[in-house]
């Protein structure tokens, strides 16, 4: 299994790419659904990281961790989507900013 | 002796029996429970003094009746004590404050507030029998500030008239500055000795200190300070001429017979003190010349009735201070007593007159009543003799003993003449008082229509009796008490003929300036610097414009720039800084979502860059 390896730095690039596209994504867009989308591509970008890292440097935690992330993910998922049904029987809406009544 | 607590508790029941019926009993009932209970009180005092007497002058009489505090090791007792020196106050107070309670049953009749009056006039002479009759200064204290609360509530007694109101409020703010400085020497004198029983200070005050030391010369001039504040001397004077807007029973008892004088009082009281400190006793006699002549001045051009009254009361009192710096405490005790005596005749003639020409004051407005008030005129005449110490009234004696006295003083002579000067000025304005009011031309006044009653005719008589023959009491009592052995009447010479010459040089002069030469008089002071004289001296010297100037003005300035609260900027501004914080993080907090986020990843990057810029 010597395949030609890609370099760490790449793999990192590519997480932080992904991780910012994911945060630009929370960031701008205000429907909830597409909120969650770009939170499970943050998710995915860190759990990027730890494979790789975990590769590089031929240790398990890399992999258990992205275990936990994904079960975490799925849990989020399970809960996020009650919240969204609960908003839009509310509010009427999938808009966050409409959620904004803890103001201070 | 026994019986002497019930001397003070008689005043107290009635004060309170008419404090809880709040004015629904009967006049006739509020005049037999307001005169009676001084008059019980004085019957009171009767078998006590003979007790007394049978005892012999020396003798003292100590009633514990409970301890009112006791805290570690501080324990002032509520002690009756009766020595001569009391003994001659109760009478005084007892005796002449029953006869001028009877007059105010006549004279108050048909106020309104006639049963609030005597309420007052009641807490009134309880109060000064507790100063009198305290073992312990504090107790003193207690009857002091009493008496003071009193004369308040008295002066202010016609309180529809605001200018009533603000001389009450002018008489206490001007002797709580003196009672002050009294609380102060009384802490002084228990730092020092661990106590405030009277004996147990003045014994201990003779062991502690030598004399001369500085500590009890200033716990002596702290003292001195209260009683210049009670008994209006200078320089706190300027309270007791106003004072004169209470009714004139008022000025009789508090501001002519007994509060003014309990000054004098607590000095005699505490003589070892001053006795101790020769710089005290000079300012005694410094105080107590200058106002002397300062007041008998003042008396000699005012127009009001009253305030004659009241200016020559503060020259009487004067006297007092002047004996006692002098070291003739027997004879200040002895004039204390004639002193009552006469200035409350003079006063209850003087209400006589006023009731009479429906509440008119101004003397030149009277004139030409000696026919009609007979009764009134005959006991001015006598007040104004024994005033002016004519020989054989009351005044004589008591006058004539201070005066011997202060020139037997180290510098005598010419404290002698200082005071004897005094006493022709104080002749003379006797003799005005009599001359204007009773014998000058009609004047405009309406009446006199003689409104006064039997309750106001009988106190006069026996007034007027006391007046004439009071100088023939021998003040044995007292002066067992006092340090210099009492009243001796028997100076020869020169100085004595003088002195008692002196009045009746005095009352020749203003039968010419104020009977004879009316005329030319007016003539003579119609010039301008004489009449600014007048007007300065009518103004008592200028004393209220100075204190106007020296204290209240910048104290209202300091007010007016305080009325935005200067002290409080600092706190004002840590409060608005706060509210800006508070501003900033509640706009923080505006609810989104999306908001949190960025605000978390920017805080992220900074806590990234600086973590990394670190490394």
């Amino acid at each position: 299994m010597n395949a030609v390896s890609i370099p760490l730095e790449h793999v990192m690039a590519l997480a932080a790419t992904l991780f910012l596209i994911g945060l630009a994504g929370v960031l701008v867009r205000r429907n909830l659904i597409f909120l969650l989308m770009s939170l499970e591509i943050m998710m995915n970008a860190c759990g990027l990281a730890f494979i790789a890292a975990g590769a590089r440097w031929g240790a398990a935690d890399g992999q258990i961790m992205y275990m936990l992330i994904l079960a975490l993910a799925a849990a989020e998922v399970a809960v996020a989507l009650g919240l969204l049904l609960q908003l839009e029987r509310r509010l009427g809406s999938l808009d966050i900013d409409a959620a904004s009544e803890l103001r201070g | 002796m026994e019986a002497l607590w019930l001397i003070p508790l008689l005043p107290l029941l009635g004060f309170v029996t008419l404090l809880v019926t709040e004015g629904r009993l009967p006049a006739v009932l509020v005049a037999m429970i307001g005169a009676g209970s001084v008059g019980l009180a004085a019957l009171a005092a009767a078998p006590v003094t003979l007790d007394f007497l049978q005892q012999g002058p020396g003798t003292v009489f100590a009633q514990p009746l409970w301890v009112w505090i006791d805290v570690a090791g501080f324990s002032p007792d509520i002690t009756l004590y009766l020595d001569g020196l009391s003994l001659a106050m109760v009478w005084v107070i007892t005796g002449v404050g029953f006869l001028i309670h009877l007059y105010a049953t006549g004279y108050m009749a048909g106020d309104p507030g006639y049963s609030r009056f005597f309420a007052y006039m009641n807490l009134f002479v309880f109060a000064m029998l507790m100063l009198v009759l305290a073992d312990d200064l504090l107790v003193l204290y207690l009857g002091w500030e009493g008496v003071g609360l009193c004369s308040y509530l008295l002066i202010g007694f016609f309180h529809d008239e605001p200018a009533n109101g603000y001389a009450a409020r002018k008489a206490f703010v001007v002797t709580r500055v003196g009672d002050t400085a009294m609380a102060l020497g009384l802490f002084l004198l228990f730092r020092e000795l661990g106590t405030l029983d009277i004996q147990s200070v003045l014994s201990a005050a003779t062991t502690t200190w030598p004399d001369g030391s500085t500590t009890v010369t200033v716990a002596a001039l702290l003292i001195l300070g209260g009683a210049v504040g009670k008994s209006a001397q200078l320089p706190l004077q300027t309270w007791l001429p106003d004072a004169m807007a209470g009714p004139t029973p008022v000025s009789a008892l508090i501001h002519a017979a007994t509060m003014v004088t309990a000054g004098v009082y607590l000095v005699a009281r505490v003589h070892d003190l001053f006795l101790l400190s020769p710089l005290a006793q000079s300012a005694l006699i410094g105080v107590g010349l200058a106002t002397l002549f300062m007041a008998a001045c003042a008396a000699l051009v005012q127009r009001d009735i009253k305030r004659i009254l009241a200016y020559s009361t503060m020259s009487q009192i004067g006297y007092m201070f002047f004996a006692l710096g002098v070291g003739a405490w027997s004879a200040a005790v002895f004039h204390l007593m004639t002193h009552a005596f006469f200035k409350a005749l003079l006063f209850l003639s003087a209400g006589s007159v006023i009731l009479a020409l429906h509440h008119e004051q101004d003397i030149f407005r009277m004139g030409g009543l000696w026919r009609r008030l007979p009764l009134p005129f005959a006991g001015m005449l006598v007040g104004a003799a024994a005033l002016a110490a004519l020989p054989f009234t009351s005044g004589f004696y008591s006058k004539d003993a201070i005066l011997l006295a202060s020139a037997a003083a180290p510098g005598g002579l010419w404290l002698w003449a200082a005071a004897s000067l005094a006493a022709l000025v104080t002749a003379l304005y006797s003799a005005r008082l009599i001359f204007v009011v009773f014998f000058g031309p009609p004047g405009s006044a309406a009446g006199p229509d003689d409104g006064s009653n039997n309750a106001m005719r009988g106190p006069l008589v026996v007034l007027s009796l006391l007046a004439l023959g009071g100088g023939w009491f021998g003040l044995a009592p007292p002066a067992a008490v006092l340090p210099d052995g009492g009243v001796s009447h028997g100076h020869g010479g020169w100085l004595a003929w003088v002195t008692g010459a002196v009045p009746l040089l005095g009352v020749g002069l203003g039968y010419l300036l104020f009977y004879r030469w009316r005329e030319r008089t007016a003539a003579l002071v119609s010039g301008a610097a004489a009449q600014t004289l007048r007007r300065f001296w009518q103004a008592g010297w200028g004393f209220d414009w100075l204190y106007a100037r020296l204290f209240e003005q910048p104290f209202t300035a300091l007010a007016r720039l305080n009325r935005r609260d200067v002290v409080d900027v600092p706190f004002v501004l840590t409060a608005a800084l706060l509210r800006i914080g508070h501003q900033l993080a509640a706009d923080g907090q505006n609810g989104r979502l999306r908001w949190y986020l960025a605000n978390m990843a920017a805080g992220l990057a900074l806590l990234l860059i600086i973590v990394l810029g670190a490394a």
